[in-house]
């Protein structure tokens, strides 16, 4: 079984937007063990709504393992008999980590809506923060998809020297404008929630959970493809026949509203608005007026990149931006491109070809036994 | 060189050491593994087919998978000494693009194909009055991947078409070696047609 681990810092973490955290706690897992020269360390970076928890069980009773328990583990991509991987909870979430729902020391109330917004660069710090205490001045591979491949991205240009291998999956050099009007809509989903209460709803016992489920049920469809959504439901009703009237007919009115009512029970909504503002913002290339080779140019480390044919929230064509710079600077990158319906979510689907090739990546990595 | 297909090394002789090199529908990997081993390069490899990416994942070159057809949008212009395409032109959807493409993207291009104007296909054509099939080129005319066959003068026709000029030749049969008849016909007894070609 596994068990998080918590870690507080009393060390001020300046924030991008120029503010600043004064403490905070890192709550992480770790899998395998480090080496004796500290080289075999592998970082795992969670998307939006995941967290630290990657792989394995927590307990006996769980009904499904960490969210990436795909490729992490003895023998799979993420060899946990090679390597040492450290998975933190991020700044801001709502897992166990410092976030909205924490206690401000200033106020000695949740922070709520003060709690400033992070970045993708933020998190960098704050990982290497925790990379420094562990003892783990150069990661073997810095790893992740979606959201979490910005944070392998952004390590890479960050601390050149501290990276060998950056796995970047399912991600895209920064968002388009129609990634940005879903995220727009996620959030004033949430806004207009009349529980929400400027974001003070933890002073009124309350949470906009009407508004977040509907902002996670639009989330959802975008992390699926209309292949996969047509597999699974097709047209199918919920009770054979047409009621004409307003209740939820269809199978996949059903699904969506199982989706946002789970997702409300275990996320915090203003966790949600910074995340999709932590997207928003990611953008390496604007430092060099959207030259992102330039960008790439000090990068040393080897880029592992991949794609899934139906994901449509980054598409292939979204990684290929990425790798053309990459060629551009004459960086080392690999490239793949894998045949799956399962549109964004396909890198937590099972699918040998992408299992296969990633842990065929990952095996050439060096690390001392 | 011995692990190395003749054609291979026939290419490998050619490439400067310390060259950045593109290889276009590169297989598994050897011709860029042996260069990178032995030569010093640094480059990429471009492949389609997922046995073949997942066989150059293992030798640890750098494997970009797209479809040549598409096009080379993942380059710049004029980045990689040079762009290296082995037995897939006849299997492009539209050679002429790939190869203005590969000029573009290199200084220097090599391109090998099987030379279909050799005399036994021209015999086999015009006695059986059917496609011809061989050992080089086994598939049948409505399964084979080979759909832009062309001669060694439709090729140089080609390049003189498009002003690029051809900076190396050689004209080999099927074990890679060279003959008299040749060199003297190429077009009418090459079996296989290597070229170094560069825009002007």
């Amino acid at each position: 079984m596994i068990e998080p681990k918590t870690l507080h810092f009393d060390e001020a973490l300046l924030l991008s937007s120029g503010k600043t955290i004064e403490k905070y706690d890192i709550v992480y897992e770790t899998y395998g063990s480090l080496n004796a020269q500290a080289d075999n360390a592998v970082l795992v970076c969670h998307a939006l709504s995941a967290d630290h928890h990657a792989a394995g069980y927590h307990d006996e009773g769980d009904a499904k393992p960490g969210w990436w328990d795909l490729c992490i583990g003895p023998g799979k991509a993420i060899d946990t008999n090679r390597f040492f991987v450290v998975s933190p909870c991020n700044l801001g979430h709502c897992s166990g980590s410092t976030g909205p729902r924490s206690i401000n020391p200033q106020t000695n109330k949740a922070y709520g809506p003060d709690f400033p917004i992070v970045t993708v660069s933020d998190w960098v710090n704050y990982q290497k923060r925790l990379a420094d205490k562990l003892g783990i001045s150069q990661w073997a591979a810095v790893t992740g998809g979606s959201l979490g491949g910005m944070q392998a991205m952004q390590w890479a240009i960050q601390f050149p020297e501290k990276v060998r291998h950056a796995v970047v999956i399912a991600s895209a050099p920064k968002l388009s404008a129609q990634n940005i009007a879903f995220n727009a809509v996620a959030r004033q989903a949430i806004m207009s929630d009349p529980d929400f209460h400027e974001g003070r709803y933890y002073d009124y016992d309350v949470v906009p959970a009407s508004g977040l489920k509907v902002a996670r049920m639009l989330g959802h469809i975008t992390y699926l493809s209309d292949d996969a959504m047509g597999d699974k439901f097709g047209r199918e009703l919920k009770n054979d026949q047409l009621n004409y009237d307003y209740g939820v007919e269809f199978q996949v009115e059903s699904y969506l509203r199982y989706q946002g009512e789970s997702f409300v029970s275990r996320f915090d909504a203003n966790t949600y608005l910074l995340m999709t503002k932590a997207l928003d913002y990611f953008d390496p290339a604007d430092e060099q007026d959207g030259n992102l080779s330039e960008v790439f140019k000090p990068v040393k480390a080897k880029f592992f990149l991949a794609s899934f044919t139906t994901d449509w929230r980054f598409s292939p064509k979204r990684s290929r931006e990425i790798v053309r710079a990459l060629t551009d600077a004459g960086r080392d990158v690999s490239y793949l491109e894998f045949e799956s319906n399962h549109g964004h979510d396909a890198f937590l689907v099972e699918n040998d070809e992408y299992t296969d090739a990633f842990a065929a990546y990952m095996q050439n990595i060096e690390v001392s036994i | 060189m011995s692990e190395l297909r003749p054609e291979l090394q026939k290419i490998c002789a050619w490439i400067k050491p310390g060259s950045r090199v593109l290889d276009l529908g590169c297989g598994d990997g050897s011709l860029l593994e042996w260069l990178q081993n032995n030569r010093d390069i640094t480059g990429y490899g471009v492949e389609i087919n997922p046995a073949n990416v997942l066989s150059c994942l293992k030798k640890n070159i750098n494997i970009i998978q797209v479809d040549l057809d598409a096009g080379l949008t993942d380059f710049a212009d004029n980045s990689f000494d040079y762009v290296i395409m082995t037995q897939a032109l006849q299997a492009l959807q539209r050679p002429d693009k790939t190869l203005l493409e590969m000029i573009r993207v290199g200084r220097q291009s090599i391109v090998t194909f099987p030379n279909f104007g050799l005399w036994k296909h021209r015999l086999y054509l015009s006695l059986n009055g059917r496609m011809p099939v061989s050992k080089a080129l086994p598939a049948q005319w409505y399964d084979t991947q080979n759909i832009h066959l062309c001669t060694v003068n439709d090729f140089e026709g080609f390049c003189d078409e498009q002003a690029m000029t051809i900076s190396k030749k050689d004209i080999v049969d099927y074990d890679h070696k060279p003959g008299a008849l040749m060199k003297l016909w190429p077009n009418f007894f090459g079996e296989i047609a290597l070229y170094q070609i560069n825009g002007k």
